[in-house]
């Protein structure tokens, strides 16, 4: 007599499981605390440094909401969004090689790609939550501490409050876009390597090697292919007038890196031998 | 080899640095006297004091085009001395010289005067026609461009009028009309205007000496200044001559293709000046290029601009003297975002539009007080304002009237010069007016673009001509128009005026909308890129994610079977082999012990049964089924290999649901009860995973491999971690388990555990199939003593001598005792009737032991 089995790899680790596994973990809590408290930590920051400086940056981050939000997404785009999307994308499969689980996973079984989608979905959802949790919390906070006032452009540009939030939100998605080149990297990496913090590391140092190489002018056209080269382009977003021709450029750019990482994670851990 | 490279690398980095450290090429200045003919009557001696800059490497075998360069108003040669360095740096041939009446040349200012200066530059070519290091296009034809900023631009274009062997040049920050320039009327430029009095002070009266009223200046145009000043009225013979001292009347005779480059913060000559010399010269069929750049009379320097300033008059050059690349025709100007010292410059790559925007606000009255004082301030001629040029500007109350536009919704950047009209009443007959467009910020503060103004006399309804700038007008400021009465800069009428002022209409603006709204449209095909890639990366990674279904049919002889392990094997590269030709069966209901030492290959063979790694050759049927990753029978296979893996951060029972629910299999198939039985974790079972002990790790994990009761159990060294009471309540549980029709794996390196748990054994070594059977066949196939003995050396001499024991090993006081066909009773004998004293006699079953018996010596 054996028991009956009732098997579809279709159904196997829901989405809704996934969550589960990684909301409970500290990193997750962390982040997403952090990316909650950055805007509190400006304003105080702000605060303590109350006086006459003459950083028009700062100065024109506490006109209003709308302008904080911005300078608290100009702060967090070259480093902190990219280790938060390293860390959920890079953590994500060699967390499980590190304490074996994966192998449990594999062997329940859990098809290979089957695996990856889901972990790639959750990842991608944890890591979209914290990117709209900073603006938003830095939009409530802001407009709670410096006032719901028109946006000001560093170029003396003004327009609605209303439209900065429209133009943010297109700000947001085009950070999105740029992160996931961020994200192919360290998914690559992840499946790549057991060790989580080589993954996260990883992924991080490729932008930081990025952004030195960006800082060379010598190398004229070539910057325009480095994965960081378009990083900031949100900023013509908020512009007046406001240009696209940057940011989708960046979005290509982006697309070929995360495409070619991505499809290369799935082949490479469709075909290795998992020793963890 | 490595230094060798290393030497190369060196030696090439110093030749690039001492290349680097060469710098520009040598320049040799001499001085000349060049004696010329001017007058109408060609009958005036002027000896023109002048420096001829010949670079290194131009000589009469390699001659170069010449390039003459004059001075401004006030100046002399010695000022372009750093602009000459530069341009021979370049390779041409410079001649600088000062112009009559100025520095050590002799003769009258007679202001750029065909008849005079025009004249002397006619010499001045003609002496380069002989000169052995200038490039000569024909018997006294040198080929030579000029160039030259304010009074030495117009004369570049005088000159160029009247002599057709200049072949280019480059008039910078100059006029078009001197009439237009000192009178300026923006109601209507045909008539002479408002006189600019603080400029035309500076102009001419910084030329005048001590007891001599007129200075180095020639009796007419003394006349004319003395006059002017007086009066504030030319007269006609005074226009005649400052017609004659303008470029208007001969823009037709100029053949020589020219760049026209004339500064934004310039309230002297206005951009309306170049832009009229640029339509006439363009108006012959003369090639003509336009830019414009962050600079002027009136602004400060600006390094970034002096240094794009010089790349196009280079370029121009560089293409019509010596046949270099050509810069094209397009219009360039500079915008210097929100007083920055870093210029953006935009090439004007579309026809320019016009925006019209409204203006409010009452008719107003306004007064011109008695002596046109106080007055209000737009710019302040000799006080280059810089950066701060629109800043000055400040308007008195009472004196001037304000009109605003709405909130401007988006910026508008303009390029030229605005129209608005206006309606202007005085209780005088005319009014004398300034216009002026200001850029109000949100937070109301005024900056007046450029410093300009645009100075009138009217009465009625004038369409006024605004000053021509290059200003963005950023979205939510104000355009404000102010005409006032009064200017510093100006003279006004001294008796008292009221005026009445109001707007009859929009104000009319020249725009760049490519520069404003082309940024989308370059956008789109990259838009449309970033799309179709989306589409495409989103379907790559799908194809390369798929989950591949395919299935291959059980073998329907092995359906009950729950392993058949046929020739697999196993290879890391061409060295390492870690299971080689492996062929085992394991039937329904028994209890399999996998025994070898650590290496054996154990651990492998059962990761490629979980399907985690894919066997160099062979293959793994499971109830028929071959093994690959994600195999579909892998459902029937629960497993514990190599170490328990859970998630530190959740407990114990939370890790056993998830891990079921991952499996994606219903909860009523999952057992959960019983295998939380048999983990024993008691009320730990709700602490995190990560507080427990490695034993309760151990047996979690093993719970996890039994959870939906699988009929293939595979546990890899079960018992690693456990204490013995735990270990031996694991052994019932086996036991227990493989009933039913299930059946259990165990791998061990341990023959002890497996002979007490196990049904059967298979042992391996090094990756191969030592032996396989029940385990009664396999532990009786040998049998080892250990004797404890008080004579070990005589006693093994004893063993020695009694048959069928295969070998005797001293180890210390004990003896390992081989049998082969002696039994142990006789060995005991033996050593007994020996009077040997016995004190333990035990089977010794370890599992090198077993090894050694079944695999021989090696």
């Amino acid at each position: 007599m054996t028991n009956h089995v009732t098997f579809d790899p279709g159904r196997s680790l829901p989405l809704r499981v996934e969550v589960v596994r990684q909301l409970r973990r500290r990193r997750t809590a962390l982040m997403l605390g952090f990316l909650v408290l950055l805007p509190f930590i400006l304003v105080g920051a702000f605060t303590l440094s109350s006086g006459s400086n003459n950083d028009t940056f700062v100065d024109l981050a506490k006109t209003g909401g709308v302008n904080f939000t911005m300078f608290t997404l100009f702060a967090s785009t070259g480093f902190l969004l990219v280790v938060v999307v390293a860390l959920f994308f890079g953590d994500t499969v060699s967390s499980e090689a590190s304490w074996g689980s994966l192998r449990y996973l594999l062997a329940a079984p859990i098809p290979r790609a089957r695996l990856l989608r889901q972990k790639l979905i959750v990842a991608a959802g944890y890591s979209l939550i914290g990117l709209v949790t900073l603006p938003t919390v830095a939009l409530l906070l802001g407009t709670a501490v410096y006032g719901w006032s028109p946006t000001k452009t560093p170029n003396g540009d003004t327009y609605s409050a209303w439209e900065g939030v429209a133009r943010l939100a297109l700000a947001t998605g085009y950070i999105a876009v740029t992160l996931l080149l961020v994200a192919g990297v360290a998914f690559w990496l992840s499946t790549v390597t057991d060790a989580p913090l080589g993954a996260v590391g990883g992924a991080v140092a490729i932008v930081i090697v990025s952004n030195i190489l960006d800082s060379i002018t010598a190398l004229h056209g070539w910057r325009s292919v480095l994965p960081t080269h378009y990083q900031f382009s949100w900023i013509d977003a908020v512009s007046v007038p406001a240009s696209y021709t940057s940011m989708a450029k960046g979005c290509v750019v982006s697309l070929i890196y995360a495409t070619v990482f991505f499809v290369a994670a799935f082949r490479h851990f469709g075909k290795k031998d998992v020793l963890s | 080899m490595t230094a060798l490279g290393l030497v190369a690398v060196l030696a090439a980095a110093v030749a690039v640095i001492a290349a680097s450290l060469t710098g520009p090429r040598q320049v040799v200045a001499t001085p000349h006297e060049i004696h010329v003919v001017d007058g109408p009557d060609n009958n005036h001696q002027v000896r023109i004091d002048s420096t001829l800059y010949v670079p290194a490497g131009v000589t009469a075998a390699h001659p170069a085009p010449a390039v003459i360069l004059a001075h401004g108003f006030g100046q002399d040669k010695t000022s372009v001395h750093p602009d000459a360095e530069k341009l021979a740096q370049h390779g041409y041939v410079v001649l600088t010289y000062s112009a009559r009446g100025f520095g050590n040349s002799t003769g009258q200012i007679a202001l750029d005067s065909p008849d005079y200066e025009g004249k002397d530059v006619h010499g001045l070519v003609s002496w380069l026609g002989h000169q052995r290091e200038v490039q000569q296009d024909g018997a006294d034809d040198p080929r030579v461009g000029m160039t030259g900023g304010s009074y030495g631009g117009a004369m570049a274009m005088i000159a160029a009028a009247n002599d057709r062997r200049i072949d280019a040049i480059v008039p910078l920050i100059t006029w078009n009309s001197l009439a237009s320039t000192f009178f300026p009327n923006a109601a209507d430029p045909g008539q002479p205007g408002v006189f600019a009095k603080a400029w035309a002070g500076l102009f001419f009266g910084g030329q005048s000496a001590p007891g001599r009223t007129c200075g180095r200046f020639s009796a007419a145009i003394c006349a004319l200044y003395q006059h002017a000043a007086a009066t504030e009225q030319p007269t006609k013979a005074d226009l005649a001559l400052l017609a004659r001292s303008s470029p208007a009347g001969v823009l037709n005779r100029i053949h020589a293709p020219t760049l026209l480059i004339q500064g934004e913060t310039d309230s002297l000559f206005g951009l309306d000046q170049a832009r009229a010399n640029a339509r006439g010269i363009a108006a012959a069929g003369t090639p003509v290029r336009l830019a414009w750049y962050a600079g002027g009379h009136s602004a400060g320097t600006n390094l970034a601009e002096t240094s794009r300033v010089r790349s196009l008059t280079l370029s121009w050059f560089n293409h019509w003297l010596r046949g270099g690349p050509d810069p094209g025709r397009s219009f360039t100007f500079s915008q210097l975002p929100n007083d920055s010292l870093q210029p953006q410059v935009y090439t004007a790559d579309g026809e320019p539009g016009r925006v019209r925007v409204a203006l409010h606000g009452p008719a107003q009255p306004v007064s011109n007080p008695v002596g046109g004082s106080p007055a209000a301030v737009s710019s302040i001629p000799g006080l280059p304002g810089g950066p701060l040029a629109g800043n000055l500007a400040h308007d008195i109350p009472g004196q001037s009237a304000t009109f605003g536009s709405m909130t401007l919704d988006h910026a508008v950047t303009v390029v030229g010069g605005g129209t608005v009209r206006v309606d202007v009443a005085s209780n005088t007959g005319t009014a004398t007016l300034f216009g002026k467009l200001y850029d109000q910020s949100p937070d109301g503060s005024r900056q007046l673009p450029g410093g300009l103004v645009a100075p009138f006399k009217a009465s009625g309804t004038v369409t006024v001509r605004l000053p021509w700038i290059e200003h963005r007008f950023a979205a939510g400021h104000r355009l404000v128009l102010v005409l006032a009465s009064t200017d510093l800069a100006y003279d006004v009428p001294r008796t008292p005026a009221t005026y009445r002022i109001s707007v009859a209409g929009d104000l009319n603006l020249p725009t760049q909308p490519a520069h404003e709204a082309g940024a989308a449209n370059a956008a789109l095909p990259w838009a449309i890129a970033a799309l179709a890639l989306a589409v495409l990366g989103v379907s790559a990674i799908g194809l390369a994610g798929r989950i591949r279904r395919r299935r291959g049919a059980p073998d329907p002889s092995l359906v009950d079977v729950p392993l058949v392990v046929d020739g697999l094997r196993k290879a890391y590269g061409t060295e390492l082999v870690a299971v080689d030709n492996l062929s085992f069966r394991v039937e329904r209901e028994q209890i399999l012990g996998l025994l070898g030492p650590n290496g054996a290959g154990k651990t492998t063979t059962l990761r490629m049964l979980m399907g985690l790694i894919r066997p160099s050759a062979g293959t793994l049927r499971v109830f028929g089924e071959t093994i690959r990753p994600g195999a579909a029978v892998l459902t029937r296979v629960g497993a514990f290999v190599e170490g328990p893996g859970t998630l530190p951060h959740l407990s114990g029972l939370a890790n056993l649901q998830l891990y079921w629910r991952a499996t994606g299999r219903p909860e009523s198939e999952a057992h959960a009860a019983e295998a939380l039985e048999i983990a024993g974790l008691g009320d730990a079972v709700h602490r995190k995973v990560r507080s427990y002990s490695h034993g309760m790790r151990q047996r979690l994990a093993i719970a996890q491999a039994m959870l939906g009761l699988p009929d293939l159990l595979v546990l890899d060294e079960p018992t690693n971690g456990l204490d013995p009471p735990q270990i031996r309540a694991l052994r019932d549980v086996l036991r227990r388990y493989a009933t039913d029709g299930r059946t259990v794996v165990v791998s061990s390196h341990l023959l002890a555990e497996v002979e007490q748990t196990c049904t059967n054994v298979i042992v391996m070594d090094r990756g191969r199939l030592v032996a396989a059977g029940a385990v009664e066949e396999i532990v009786g196939a040998s049998t080892t003593l250990s004797v404890q003995v008080d004579q070990p050396e005589r006693a093994a001499t004893v063993l020695f001598g009694l048959s069928g024991v295969d070998s005797i090993e001293q180890q210390g006081t004990e003896l390992v005792v081989r049998l082969g066909d002696a039994t142990a009773a006789q060995v005991v004998a033996a050593l007994s009737e020996s009077g040997l004293a016995i004190s333990a006699v035990a089977p010794r079953r370890r599992l090198e032991d077993a090894f050694v018996s079944l695999i021989g010596e090696r």
